[in-house]
């Protein structure tokens, strides 16, 4: 089987959820890639040498330079014109695009696989996570989005695909971009942190999360997170937020400050390594998923922790 | 312009989804079913559209069995001006209901269609992007913000990272993220209004529309549990647990 792999950069690199669904691909068959975006030479060399990758399909062009679905899914349609399967990471961008190829392609996707069992069976998360479906496609191609967090990230050196241009299908004159707020870190991102300090409600204000959280999470070198009841009640912002509705984490170790363990939250965390709670309430649910568990006031734990790291 | 807005049932959000012990999915039979959070939201818009007089009708659609006529009717009770149900007694894939929709779409020839992100049963979030697909139209997925003015729609969404604001010319789909808004409550009397506003029956046969499924559950189970660790007296023992794990240093 032939796969297309959606690769997701920023314009200058290739991201990590690229490297968990190039594995991904490579249990279906051969690995191929696709480039899409506006001045993308050194994302399609860096893609090149990722382990196991055939070729490079690169499209350049104005019209795909912010990855607008109505203009990248037919592009991909074309080339799913001599490839079996189109896997790409379940980011919000290739979430947008997959379904959209899925329609034009008459194939019913496959959202967020977390293995897959076979060239036409996959095991994917319903219900939030509180159930897993392994399911059967019975479509000759196969459209796919992977859960990040489920999948091994392959090598990012190695490989030596082969780049090659492909012409663009034009700007379809349905959607035009007008602007982006990306929040701008020193710290890693959450997809790609090894660890999360994240922190909820009992933070009580935005203050303190920058006076408690974010020197704990400095120490460690890890990236900053939150509950849904943090991001609502406007301690910090949406992109902070972990679970059901925010993102999906799987880091080496997560640290759950403040934090009760509401179902929307776990099922967004509860595949990290090893999780450490902080809550003065013993009886919280995170306790009953916690490595390890500290029951106590987080105003005076927290700093007192920061310090003896 | 119109506005048409697809709303589903699904089990309730505050209820724990069960695994049937033969492993043939969730558990349905008894349980409350409501109204998918997401096109609650969806719904709410599009009435927030006509309150500012820029929707003139809203029409409420749904696919699945009978009973999806309780939601119907409660989209209708929120504000929603006329329903469609479109019957079917299998279970309908995010590509069928494209399909049912986009014959409902050239139909009804609505400006603006707004649809949940995602369903929070079978969590697919695909339909909106493929009913954009079919129709050929733009899509403003995980919409925090939509402002319709002239023949445009800018929608900001929800992105990895942040905020990204496009625009869309009309016709166009919409899909909510959660901040989108906050969904009203039907009141008594809008309720009881609710049970006389226009609901028309239909079937996939109907729309010649082929709903066949195209994927197979060939079983569910429960995930994997984690179990509890310890806990840990004060933060002296934190601290050495961190550094005999080669977590701190």
């Amino acid at each position: 089987m032939k796969t297309l792999v959606w690769v997701e950069h920023d314009g200058s690199a290739v991201k990590d959820a690229t490297l968990a669904a190039v594995t991904a691909a490579s249990k279906l068959g051969e690995v191929h890639l696709l480039v899409a975006g506006k001045g993308v030479d050194a994302v399609a060399q860096e893609a090149a040498k990722i382990a196991g990758v055939g070729k490079v399909h690169v499209a350049d062009d104005d019209a795909f330079a912010h990855t607008l679905a109505e203009n990248v899914a037919p592009l991909i349609v074309e080339l799913m014109g001599h490839h079996d399967a189109f896997v790409a990471p379940a980011t919000t961008s290739a979430k947008n695009i997959a379904p959209r190829v899925a329609a034009l392609l008459d194939v019913m996707q496959i959202s967020e696989v977390l293995s897959v069992e076979g060239e036409d069976t996959f095991t994917r998360p319903i219900y939030a996570g509180n159930a897993i479906a392994t399911v059967q496609t019975s479509d000759a191609k196969k459209v796919l989005t992977v859960r990040t967090t489920a999948f091994e990230k392959a090598a990012a050196e190695g490989g030596s695909g082969a780049v090659e241009a492909v012409a663009s299908t034009g700007d379809k004159g349905l959607s035009t971009y007008e602007s982006s707020e990306i929040a701008k870190s020193a710290r890693p991102e959450l997809a790609s942190a090894k660890i999360i300090v994240s922190g909820g409600r009992a933070l009580q204000n935005g203050e303190n999360f920058t006076k408690l959280i974010e020197p704990l999470a400095d120490k460690l070198g890890a990236g900053v997170g939150a509950s849904r009841a943090a991001v609502d009640a406007g301690f910090v912002p949406n992109d902070y937020q972990v679970g059901q509705t925010g993102k999906i984490v799987a880091p080496e170790v997560y640290i759950a400050v403040g934090i009760s363990g509401a179902i929307q939250h776990l099922a967004g965390m509860k595949d990290s390594k090893t999780i450490i709670a902080i809550n003065k309430d013993e009886d919280a649910p995170i306790f009953q998923v916690a490595d390890l568990g500290l029951v106590g006031d987080l105003f005076k734990v927290v700093p007192e922790l920061t310090e003896k790291l | 312009m119109k506005v048409l807005v697809p709303v589903k049932r699904v089990l309730d959000y505050n209820v724990k989804p069960r695994v049937k012990a033969d492993g043939t999915g969730v558990d349905l039979a008894n349980v409350k079913m409501s109204m998918n959070p997401f096109d609650e939201i969806a719904v709410e818009e599009a009435i927030r559209l006509k309150e500012k007089g820029v929707a003139t009708e809203i029409v409420v659609v749904s696919i699945g069995e009978q009973k999806a006529q309780e939601t119907l009717r409660t989209a209708l009770a929120m504000g929603a001006d006329r329903a469609i149900l479109v019957t079917a007694e299998d279970r309908v894939e995010p590509l069928g209901v494209a399909k049912i929709l986009k014959a409902i779409a050239d139909e009804e020839q609505p400006q603006l269609v707004i649809l949940g992100k995602q369903a929070i049963d079978d969590d697919n979030n695909q339909t909106g992007q493929m009913l954009a697909g079919l129709l050929g139209w733009g899509q403003g997925t995980f919409a925090s913000k939509v402002e319709v003015s002239g023949d445009s729609v800018t929608v900001t969404r929800e992105v990895d990272g942040g905020l990204e604001t496009d625009k869309f010319k009309l016709p166009a789909i919409v899909t909510t993220d959660l901040r989108l808004n906050e969904p009203r409550y039907a009141s008594l009397p809008n309720i009881m209004k609710a049970k006389s506003k226009p609901l028309a029956t239909k079937t996939a046969a109907d729309y010649g529309v082929d709903v066949a499924p195209r994927v197979k559950t060939l079983k569910v189970v429960e995930p994997g549990k984690r179990q509890a660790g310890v806990k840990v007296a004060d933060v002296d023992e934190l601290v050495m647990k961190l550094k005999a794990m080669g977590i701190a240093k």
